[in-house]
């Protein structure tokens, strides 16, 4: 029980440090600051969409930026139409409205998702790791040929997307609206993970021969998971794409995929919180160290060598007194 | 005319890739380490072949130096860093080797600045040949097919004639049972891995005078080098070395004939840019289909 009660405090914790950190830095004089930790909450539910896949699910996807891509690329491209009053494809019209954009970016990630998945999924181990990257660069390939949306450049666009009734080009409100998005999925992945489908995923990870054994066809339950988790990192790119009203390839580079692996061991494999606190401590080690010198990767390179080498389980694992679930 | 020089130069890219993959699926067989580091050790090899080059004027010495640092330093990461990870599952490998990366690129960086090198050629290589009549063919590029092609074959007699290829085999297949026998496999792996190393450095060497020296030439031929391998079959050297061809052909001709291919249909400049786009894709695409249709390679060396 008292586990369970200090995991619970975490997350508590966690979640009056979203609410409060708006305020926190505007009080401290700093109120730029809030760009950042948009950024963090964005790349917090992109890392946290992965670990359903990855911790949970067992497998390691390494083309995540994908979807990621493919949702900012959504936003990007309806705002562009929307603007010049064009359609795409000739067909259907642009929109700079969130409840249109977003949802798209969701739909649109998750049939990417659905597709790769059907087609990757029926290989396993390192023949998995390297066909989801394989997808991943030819999108992101693709996108570096679609001249029309500036190719290689990106493609910038404004004003950001509008929900009604809230002005999102207020920093301190699209926080929020990232905020409560994140802590959304949060909540609604964490009762799936407790249903049926969560263990049945978990025993994806242990013993496919099992699962199947017991009834319960794993490759659904893998297509299933992998979707969903695009769709939400399609919805993750919408919100990049958003906070910095500019998309380009370097959004599906295979590097990002990489970051978000990092943001998920970092914060602690199938543990669904542990990927935003990886996601943040990666992106302000990165802020601070770049602010020290010029080469922060010197740095940062051997830091996650050593965090592999010497600190498994994850801060998450560290923090909430419980090692991998 | 063109399309034989085409040809060669396909030949020249996949012999390139071929350097790479043949250490990489090595390492990847027998210690199932999943090493994105490998196109670091190809960098090191370029930049301390460029830079040796330029202060001693001669090519041998920056053919030496190229291949001592990569073999040097890549062994000296097996020893540090890598050992270590041959038991963890590929995510840790993948994130680890991805911290090395971050490493190397900006140590170089640091070192040698973002400006790229200027790799020079060995004069007595500088020429062309007439191969047909009328085809003038750069001899640099001829050596480097002919340096690939004795490699290759140095390899396929290393692994298939000697004691330790017996032993790299052996462990490719099943390496437990080579350690019950009684064989130091630690000794094994860390030849293998100086070899992997050494031959990553030596295409480097040999990639200096042809494409740019700069910081992130290794990542941009990595990938390419793990389509190979997982195309070919991981743990196969003989599949390494049809894969590479068969990468380097796709991705060169694609590159050299879609866009024109693709003028017929479109703009000049839209058709650039998707044919640029759709050349690039082609060996994932061809990697995807190869998987789907064969999901352990062309020639997977493991039962």
């Amino acid at each position: 029980m008292a586990r369970l009660t200090r995991e619970r405090g975490l997350i508590l914790a966690g979640l009056g440090l979203i609410l409060a950190y708006p305020w926190g830095v505007s009080a401290v004089g700093q109120p730029f600051l809030i760009g950042l930790g948009t950024r963090i909450l964005i790349m917090g539910l992109a890392a946290a969409s992965l670990d359903l896949v990855v911790g949970f699910g067992g497998m390691v996807s390494f083309g995540h930026a994908a979807f990621f891509g493919i949702g900012g690329y959504a936003v990007g491209i309806l705002a562009f139409h929307a603007h010049d009053g064009s359609a795409f494809l000739g067909l259907i019209p642009g929109s700079d409205q969130a409840l249109v954009a977003w949802p798209a970016a969701f739909v649109l990630g998750g049939l990417a998702a659905l597709a790769i998945g059907a087609l990757s999924l029926r290989t396993a181990g390192v023949h998995f790791i390297m066909i989801t990257l394989a997808f991943a660069q030819m999108l992101f390939f693709l996108f570096i040929s679609l001249k029309t949306y500036g190719g290689d450049d990106g493609l910038s666009f404004r004003p950001r997307n509008l929900l009604p009734g809230l002005d999102t080009r207020n920093e301190t409100s699209f926080y929020y609206v990232v905020a409560v998005l994140l802590v959304g999925f949060l909540v609604l992945a964490g009762r799936l993970l407790d249903a049926r489908f969560g263990t049945a995923l978990r025993g994806v990870r242990e013993n496919e021969r099992r699962l199947a054994a017991l009834g319960i066809p794993p490759y659904g339950i893998k297509l299933a998971a992998f979707t969903l988790s695009g769709a939400v990192a399609g919805l993750a790119g919408a919100l990049m794409a958003n906070q910095a009203r500019f998309v380009s390839p370097e959004l599906l580079h295979w590097t990002k995929s990489g970051d978000l692996l990092i943001m998920v061991i970092l914060g602690g494999l199938g543990t669904l919180y542990g990927p935003v606190l990886g996601a943040a401590v990666l992106i302000m080690l990165e802020t601070v160290l770049a602010l020290w010198t010029e080469h922060w990767m010197v740095v940062l390179g051997p830091m996650l060598v050593a965090l592999i080498l010497f600190a498994r389980g994850g801060l998450w694992g560290v923090l909430a007194g419980t090692r991998r679930s | 005319m063109l399309l034989a020089e085409q040809i060669l130069n396909g030949a020249q890219f996949g012999i390139m890739l071929f350097l790479l993959a043949a250490g990489l699926t090595l390492v990847f067989g027998i210690m199932r380490l999943i090493n994105l580091a490998h196109g670091s050790l190809y960098m090191i090899g370029a930049f301390a072949a460029a830079w040796a080059g330029d202060a001693t004027g001669s090519f041998l010495a920056a053919l030496l130096a190229g291949t001592t640092a990569a073999a040097a330093i890549g062994m000296l990461i097996e020893a540090a860093v890598l050992r270590r990870l041959y038991a963890r599952d590929h995510l840790d490998q993948v994130v680890a080797t991805f911290g090395l990366i971050l490493f190397f690129n900006e140590a170089t960086t640091m070192l040698f600045g973002r400006q790229p090198l200027f790799a020079r050629m060995p004069p007595w290589l500088a020429g062309s040949v007439e191969l047909l009549p009328g085809v003038p063919y750069p001899a640099y590029r001829l050596a480097i097919i002919a340096v690939g092609l004795l490699v290759a074959l140095l390899l396929y007699l290393l692994v298939a004639r000697t004691r330790i290829g017996m032993l790299i085999r052996a462990g490719s297949s099943d390496r437990q049972m080579v350690r019950a026998l009684g064989v130091r496999i630690g000794v094994i792996y860390m030849v293998v891995f100086g070899l992997g190393a050494l031959l990553a450095g030596l295409a480097g060497v040999m990639a200096g005078p042809v494409f740019s020296v700069q910081v992130g030439m290794g990542e941009q031929v990595l990938l390419l080098t793990f389509v190979v391998i997982i195309i070919g079959g991981i743990g196969s050297v003989r599949g390494a070395f049809i894969g590479a061809l068969l990468v380097g052909m796709v991705d060169t001709l694609t590159r050299a004939y879609l866009p024109g291919l693709l003028k017929t249909l479109l703009s000049t400049s839209e058709a650039d840019a998707v044919g640029g786009g759709v050349s690039s894709m082609a060996v994932y695409l061809l990697m995807a289909a190869v998987l789907l249709w064969r999901p352990r390679g062309l020639f997977p060396a493991h039962g």
